[in-house]
């Protein structure tokens, strides 16, 4: 219990004050609210130039989809990309903060960021929180040693593998990779058989949806491809929209202006020196 | 019963061209029973930047306090005001540090960025930001406002057919919702004034 009267804002890290009060409110029957997931499909492969990411754009609240284009291929360094699938804020957070312990390392080092710095210092967050932290990741990079394509879960564990896929649509991605994948493939052969994939995860898992976003990152630098493909656009939008006959009745009005009308006087006097 | 229903809210927010509109539900209950009918849910933090909080009241109320003295600081360390953009990262900031605890809110942010840019974002309970281009909406008649707002939305509209779109998304949900409701609070922001508006609407 602090006996300070000033409330400093805090150094960082999680804080559980307020645990003891939701345990409380959940014994009396109410229950905590849904968390935003990401339900998902991410994939990533390697290809012979490097690592393609892939990534579906839904984001959904229980069964609601709150947002049709969210990005889900999150920026770790200038040659490092990772997908997140399980929580939304859990993802987010988890990537910005390891982007910028990777940035402070660089700084340190003066070297380009590895894939498996990343990795190490992703899953010893993931493991130290053991699973609660929900964060399933596609981390995926070409470093001084090469392409890297790793999948980290949220307890902790991790694959390195050639093709990889996560999420409620890995299952469907998984069966185009399996299928379809071989090594050595080109940029374009690439793309198409990740966009395929992601279709796969879109038209049949329902936790997915939307566009398609595409990553490719190669020892020259990287191209982020924000909806690549658009399978589902808006079909039945009426041109002429809504028009409200009847308007709404308004009680009060109060305006507020924000900018101050000045009035500039031409020729005034010239002030002495 | 889930926490966010013990008081019940409605929140929305819309872009238009050079303006944003930001508006609420007035009711503030106890479950089934209504308290007071002139709840505030839409604070101002500056001149350009207002703040909605949905579900538990007191949570939206501490948090809200938090947020003013933190951007208070800021005042005082930068002699400027927060970009909206910034705010937004605060606010998510300060829920995701609450993440095994969490505050039982819905924040709705709605500002006007850099060269009068409208910029509105909403979150989940633990900080997951959400940025749409064109409306965002909370509280427990959000799903009635996402279909009411999907279908009346257009791009790029004028201030005062912007006022009257999110008036009646916000009415029209709200008649379908028992937990909110009696009558609405808009306010629609231009870079040159901010219009403070109470609706009439149905007082059940």
């Amino acid at each position: 219990m602090s006996n300070s009267v000033i409330e400093v804002p805090p150094k960082g890290g999680f804080s559980f004050d307020l645990c003891k009060r939701n345990e409380m409110l959940a014994k009396k029957g109410v229950n905590p609210p849904s968390f935003r997931k990401t339900g998902t499909t991410i994939v990533g492969l390697v290809f012979q130039d490097g690592v393609i990411l892939g990534a579906d754009t839904r984001a959904t609240e229980g069964p609601i989809v709150c947002d049709k284009n969210c990005e889900k291929i999150h920026y770790m360094a200038p040659n490092i990309y990772c997908c997140g699938a399980g929580t939304a804020a859990d993802t987010e957070a988890v990537t910005d903060m390891v982007s910028s312990q990777l940035q402070l390392h660089r700084y340190h080092t003066g070297r380009e960021s590895r894939v498996v710095t990343a990795l190490t210092l992703l899953k010893r967050h993931l493991f130290n929180y053991q699973g609660y932290v929900s964060a399933a990741l596609v981390l995926g990079g070409v470093d001084v040693t090469g392409p890297h394509l790793h999948t980290i879960y949220p307890h902790g564990s991790t694959d390195t593998l050639p093709f990889a896929t996560m999420g409620s649509g890995s299952l469907a991605a998984m069966a185009v990779f399996e299928s379809k994948y071989k090594e050595g493939l080109t940029r374009n052969e690439g793309i198409e058989l990740v966009t395929e994939a992601i279709c796969s995860g879109i038209f049949n898992d329902l936790g997915s949806g939307s566009n398609v976003d595409v990553c490719v990152i190669t020892k020259g630098g990287k191209e982020y491809l924000r909806n690549h493909l658009q399978p589902n656009p808006r079909t039945y939008t009426n041109s002429k929209g809504y028009s409200f006959p009847k308007k709404t009745e308004v009680l009060l009005t109060k305006i507020i202006p924000l900018k101050e009308k000045v009035e500039i006087i031409e020729g005034g006097d010239a002030m002495e020196e | 019963m889930s926490i966010f229903e013990y008081n019940g809210s409605a929140l929305v927010a819309m872009v238009g061209k050079n303006c944003f509109a930001i508006a609420s539900d007035r009711r503030l209950g106890v479950q089934l029973q209504t308290i007071a009918t002139d709840f505030q849910r839409i604070s101002k933090i500056h001149d350009r930047l207002f703040l909605g909080l949905s579900g538990l009241a007191t949570d939206a109320q501490t948090l809200y306090q938090r947020l003013v003295f933190r951007h208070k600081l800021y005042q005082l360390r930068e002699e400027r005001d927060m970009k909206p953009e910034t705010f937004a990262n605060l606010v998510s900031a300060i829920l995701y540090e609450k993440r095994f605890g969490p505050y039982f809110c819905q924040p709705v942010i709605a500002g006007l960025g850099d060269e009068d840019k409208p910029f509105i974002c909403t979150m989940d309970s633990i900080g997951a930001k959400e940025l749409a281009k064109d409306f965002v909406v909370a509280g427990t008649a959000s799903e009635s406002l996402y279909g009411a707002c999907e279908s009346m939305f257009k791009d790029d509209m004028e201030p005062e057919e912007l006022f009257e779109t999110i008036s009646q998304a916000l009415l029209s949900s709200v008649d379908r919702d028992c937990l909110s409701g009696w009558g609405g609070h808009v306010y629609l922001v231009t870079p040159t004034e901010v219009k403070e508006r109470i609706l009439k609407g149905r007082m059940d």
